[in-house]
């Protein structure tokens, strides 16, 4: 009975052994809530849809960072541009959503694919010093090229068609946020694909040991080019769907905090996972709102203390904290004993 | 293998010379491998051996003298040519990617060398024949139990069957081990030994070590290298008998 339980363990153990993303328990819980958010809190659609937003800007994060091992400071730049080309869209070509995103998406890659071989000629500080420039950069753009970006009006006064002219933008943020939903569930399903793919290991390996990666004969520089405007394109479309169900985009999209916040909301939910985007933004958002709720004044020491525990008692974020957890059990049962062990 | 001319040798390095400024390093190395031949290259500290070894891979361009592999010359290939032509290389420093699985390290190697590395769909563990050449790898270097681990979780000498394992991907004809005993313990020496026994037949296989009970029971035949020049060149049992052999640098050995 041994042997032969063995023998059956050993031939599918290959394919085990290399890391996928499959729809599980997570995958469930994770839209069911989404969906269940919309019926149980209708009044809080609007933060619930910058939440939307907000996990799909993180996620493209956790592709350059958590996946890539791009340590970026300068997401926040894919955001913003992707939003001023969605309200630039909206204002001067046509008002249909879609077109808008993907003019959202088509800037953001254009600024991956333009900066990507400069920022990615270098790793650390160094790298995190130009993404920071870049931003800056940028936002300087914003604030002084008025006829195109407003200055620091923002661009605003556009008008929004319903989407596939049938779902028309409502004040409760009722369509915005089932087509924020809709569009991170395909942003959703197109980063698993990658990260799954053989170029999403060619990746992870990049990360592990670039050295190596390239003595096996990999162009690593045009992979990583890949990946950051694929994460950029993704970033653009979160400040486009920002543009268009706010009705308004500005300077702010541009600063730091952007990409600083979703910095923490990955370091909440966990890197290279996926699903960390999706904890780690949702109790990030959700609790600076009720923090700011009870107390306007001081809410950023409760995110304060929040982050100082989240660091101390998870590293590896809410998700890292659930694969403890499991492992835990695992070895109570005797099960994970040789895993364990080392 | 039909493109190989059956009289050629592997590796045939002529007439090699190379000078770091007034250090000679290289001095008219002449050596031949056959296919499948198991050779060592040994030497003190300071032989030349690492210098031998960079220009065989490409790394350094020697200065005069030729390389040639089944009868191509590639002396001035670059060193991702001749990886590609089969001349593959591990490390005396281990360099693998430690935090994926045995079986991910392995499937990466190979992907690389199937050109796959850029293709955004799809999984490696779907690919058949991917998945069935990783098998065998695993299978001949006794790492099929450890496949789902991450290289992080091996110890030493494991991650050195992984190291050559990599290597193994890259389809070698020529393969150079560069000590690869180094940092194994005595405990895992045997089963080290054990498996470089079972690398394919075809492949010739060159390997750099200080180890002398490991060379002494791998190679077939084994290059001597003192300062930057070939000594002695012949069998296991001709260079242990050589007495200038035991003068420079077993001798010396016996008393460290």
């Amino acid at each position: 009975m041994a042997t032969l339980s063995t023998a059956r363990a050993v031939a599918p153990s290959i394919r085990n052994a290399f890391a996928a993303h499959r729809i599980n328990a997570i995958d469930v819980g994770i839209w069911m809530v989404a969906i269940g958010a919309y019926f149980v809190v209708p009044t809080y659609l609007s933060l619930g849809t910058t939440v939307l937003i907000m996990i799909l800007f993180t996620l493209s994060l956790d592709l350059a960072v958590g996946y890539g091992g791009i340590d970026t400071l300068g997401q926040g730049a894919f955001y913003g541009v992707g939003g001023y080309a969605a309200a630039f869209w909206a204002l001067n070509v046509t008002s249909e959503p879609i077109s808008g995103l993907v003019a959202g998406a088509l800037v953001a890659a254009l600024l991956g694919i333009v900066t990507g071989p400069i920022i990615l000629r270098t790793r650390g500080l160094t790298l995190i010093m130009i993404t920071l420039a870049i931003t800056s950069m940028l936002e300087e753009f914003a604030v002084t090229a008025k006829s195109i970006t407003g200055g620091d009006d923002g661009l605003t006064g556009y008008h929004i068609d319903p989407i596939f002219g049938m779902f028309h933008f409502d004040i409760y943020f009722r369509t915005a946020y089932f087509y924020a939903l809709a569009v991170l569930a395909v942003a959703f399903v197109v980063a698993r694909i990658v990260v799954n793919s053989p170029f999403g290991l060619t990746i992870r390996g990049i990360r592990e040991n670039p050295v190596r990666m390239r003595l096996l004969g990999v162009p690593i520089r045009n992979r990583l080019i890949g990946l950051f405007t694929l994460s950029g394109a993704m970033a653009g479309v979160a400040g486009a769907l920002t543009a268009q169900v706010t009705g308004l985009i500005g300077v702010d999209t541009l600063t730091f905090l952007v990409s600083g916040n979703a910095l923490i909301s990955l370091i909440l939910g966990g890197f290279g996972r996926l699903y960390g985007a999706f904890l780690g933004a949702a109790l990030f958002y959700i609790f600076s709102d009720r923090a700011a709720a009870i107390n306007p004044f001081h809410w950023y020491l409760g995110l304060g203390v929040l982050l100082i525990l989240a660091v101390r008692f998870m590293p590896n974020g809410l998700i890292g904290l659930g694969e403890q957890f499991q492992l835990f059990r695992e070895r109570k049962q005797g099960r994970g004993l040789d895993r364990g062990a080392s | 293998m039909s493109e190989h001319n059956a009289n050629q040798p592997a590796l045939e390095i002529t007439g090699l010379y190379k000078n770091f400024g007034a250090l000679k390093v290289t001095q008219d190395i002449n050596l031949t491998l056959q296919p499948g031949v198991r050779h060592a290259l040994i030497g003190p500290n300071g032989a030349g051996k690492t210098t031998l070894v960079n220009q065989i891979t490409g790394v350094l361009k020697p200065d005069a003298g030729t390389i040639r592999l089944f009868g191509t010359d590639i002396t001035n290939a670059t060193p991702e040519k001749r990886v590609a032509l089969g001349v593959v290389r591990t490390f005396q420093i281990i360099s693998l990617f430690l935090r994926l699985t045995v079986a991910e390290n392995i499937g990466l190697a190979i992907a690389a060398a199937q050109s796959l590395d850029a293709k955004p769909w799809g999984s490696l563990r779907d690919d058949d024949r991917v998945v069935d050449a990783v098998r065998a790898l695993l299978e001949r270097l006794d790492l099929l139990g450890v496949a789902e681990r991450k290289v992080r979780e091996l110890g030493y000498g494991q991650r050195r069957l992984v190291e050559i394992a990599l290597a193994l991907a890259l389809k070698p004809k020529v393969l150079l081990l560069d000590e690869p005993a180094a940092g194994v313990s005595s405990h895992d020496l045997g089963m080290l030994l054990e498996i470089l026994n079972r690398l394919p037949s075809d492949i010739a296989v060159l390997v750099i070590e200080h180890d002398m009970s490991l060379v002494f029971r791998f190679a077939e035949r084994i290059t001597v290298l003192v300062g930057g020049a070939l000594l002695v060149e012949g069998s296991v049992d001709e260079v242990r008998a050589d007495q200038r052999v035991r003068d420079v640098y077993l001798g010396r050995r016996a008393y460290v």
